[in-house]
């Protein structure tokens, strides 16, 4: 069964597409990594099956009452507004709490016990502008922990994050592919990749290789993916094989 | 003496009762909304809807004279319209929020004072720039504390989307969609308080009651519950203070400016000695911790 079955999809800015006619499938309960080079549509692909982009043609098509839960590459996330790690956190409880359900002790506990799973017990009372980067993105992780998804959409989780913080957070990834959720990761560390991730799609606007990561990331296959040719073309003619 | 000063003129006059209650209401609805205002950067939207609201309730005066109806309604048709023009347009097009709102605050303003000249009448618009808490009447009263309970329901309302658009909107977008609702409430809110202020305070000097107390409290606390309570506190004080000294002053120094002005030394106050960034904690460091 697919979680995410994508059918000739082109998304893109401004007419000029950022992911060209990719067509494929991701199993439900797959872990599977997305690389590539810098403007490759990597991100553009996890904005579109989070819906926070139309296709400018083509479909996505998501499995029916699957909870999504999506954390951007750099979330628009106000760091200077007054609020605690423990309230962040709790944000991730938004789909059973919703605008007006109370946060009773059960919930408290799941709080606790996703702060805990991040490492960042005894964070619980500290402003978030007082994190560093790798503090923001446990408690970021532990809000997706609440947010207990079906599918997980991470784009960069890792970057700019220290090797421990990594290892910790990679765990995490691991313990929800064991419990058979569907996840899909950006990625820039391709050993990363090779340990961690059974599938991965290898992405330069269209898909250069998808499948098992070992048949995928070949030095040919990655070789063809870093000689992509990365500027839009403004005098760019329409394309024609949305006609055929 | 101090009875004379402090508690004398409330308990002798009912016009300083009025003027009491009315900026207590004003305090407690205004000043939480001033904190969300400060806190999602948009601290001189009520400064620009203040202008957007004028020319709708000067054409009120102009059609109906001095009625309450008819200006409160002018003013909120004005200020919901330039509301809703300016946040469509930031959420359709590449044009940000503060500068689309400059855009329809500036028209909305212009075409204002246009009809009020091509009806060729001199209208005083003094009271509805400066007010006058002085001489609150029960419609008007009522108004304000109906706006105020209207204000705090809603608040507790959307309290949870409301700070979630404000720290993290991609998040919110991923889980509801109440985001766009929740924002135009949240403006709505705005432009009734202003519209209830100009009455007691002016459009102008509403605005200083908004905005004064939430930028005060942001240097006692970095928490949004406290900062909340503080803010609306901090309101309430310089309504006081403000009706109190310009009591003492005689009828030398007006009740709306000195209110604002009571206001601005609780904010300046704040600067200096505030525990969350103050000037004087910067200037005078302590020795830092081990860990």
């Amino acid at each position: 069964m697919s979680a995410i079955r994508l059918t000739d999809l082109t998304l893109g800015y401004d007419r000029h597409p950022a992911v060209h006619h990719l067509s494929g499938e991701i199993e439900a309960g797959s872990l599977t990594a997305i690389v590539g080079p810098n403007g490759a549509g990597k991100s553009t692909l996890l904005k579109g099956i989070a819906g926070a982009l139309a296709p400018l043609s083509g479909g996505i098509a998501l499995a029916k009452g699957k909870r999504f839960a999506y954390l951007p590459q750099s979330a628009d996330l106000d760091r200077s507004f007054p609020i605690h790690v423990y309230d962040l956190v709790a944000m991730g409880l938004w789909n059973r709490a919703g605008i007006f359900g109370r946060i009773g002790a059960k919930a408290a506990h799941k709080i606790e016990h996703a702060i805990a799973a991040v490492g960042l017990t005894g964070f619980e009372r500290r402003p978030i502008g007082t994190l560093s980067g790798g503090q923001m993105q446990r408690a970021l992780f532990a809000r997706l922990l609440l947010q207990d998804a079906d599918v997980i959409l991470l784009d960069e989780p890792f970057t700019a994050i220290d090797a421990r913080t990594t290892a910790d957070l990679l765990e995490l990834v691991r313990r929800w592919h064991g419990e058979s959720r569907t996840v899909v990761a950006v990625l820039h560390d391709i050993e990363t990749v090779r340990q961690a991730f059974p599938q991965t799609l290898l992405l330069a606007r269209e898909a250069v290789a998808w499948g098992q990561t070992a048949t995928v990331l070949t030095a040919e296959n990655l070789l063809k993916a870093r000689r992509m040719v990365e500027a839009f073309d403004s005098h760019a003619a329409p394309c024609q094989r949305d006609a055929a | 003496m101090l009875y004379d000063l402090f508690i004398g003129p409330f308990a002798e006059f009912d016009f300083m009762r009025r003027a009491l209650v009315g900026v207590a209401a004003l305090a407690v609805s205004g000043a939480p909304i001033g904190v969300f205002l400060m806190l999602r950067r948009m601290s001189l939207t009520g400064d620009a809807m203040a202008h957007a609201i004028l020319p709708g309730a000067a054409l009120g005066y102009l059609v109906a004279g001095f009625s309450l109806p008819a200006m409160t309604i002018g003013g909120l048709a004005a200020g919901f319209a330039v509301a809703l023009a300016a946040g469509a347009v930031a959420r359709a097009t590449v044009l940000k929020e503060d500068a689309s709102l400059a855009a329809f605050y500036l028209i909305s303003l212009a075409l204002g004072v246009t009809i009020v000249s091509l009806r060729g009448s001199a209208i005083d618009l003094l009271h509805v720039l400066f007010g006058n808490v002085l001489a609150l009447d029960d419609q008007v009263l009522l108004l304000l504390a109906g706006v105020a309970t209207v204000s705090l329901l809603t608040l507790a309302a959307l309290y949870r989307p409301l700070v979630l658009e404000c720290v993290d909107p991609g998040f919110l977008r991923s889980v509801s969609r109440s985001g766009g609702i929740v924002h135009l409430s949240f403006l709505a809110l705005v432009v009734l308080n202003l519209v209830a202020g100009f009455h007691a305070l002016g459009t102008l000097l509403a605005v200083g009651m908004m905005m004064l107390p939430a930028a005060a409290a942001r240097f006692w606390t970095a928490d949004i519950t406290r900062l909340l309570l503080l803010a609306a506190g901090f309101g309430m004080a310089s309504g006081y203070a403000g009706l109190v000294v310009s009591y003492a002053a005689g009828s030398s120094l007006p009740a709306g400016p000195s209110i604002i002005l009571a206001a601005g030394v609780i904010y300046l106050g704040s600067l200096l000695l505030g525990s969350q960034g103050g000037l004087a904690r910067r200037l005078l460091p302590r020795a830092h911790l081990q860990r």
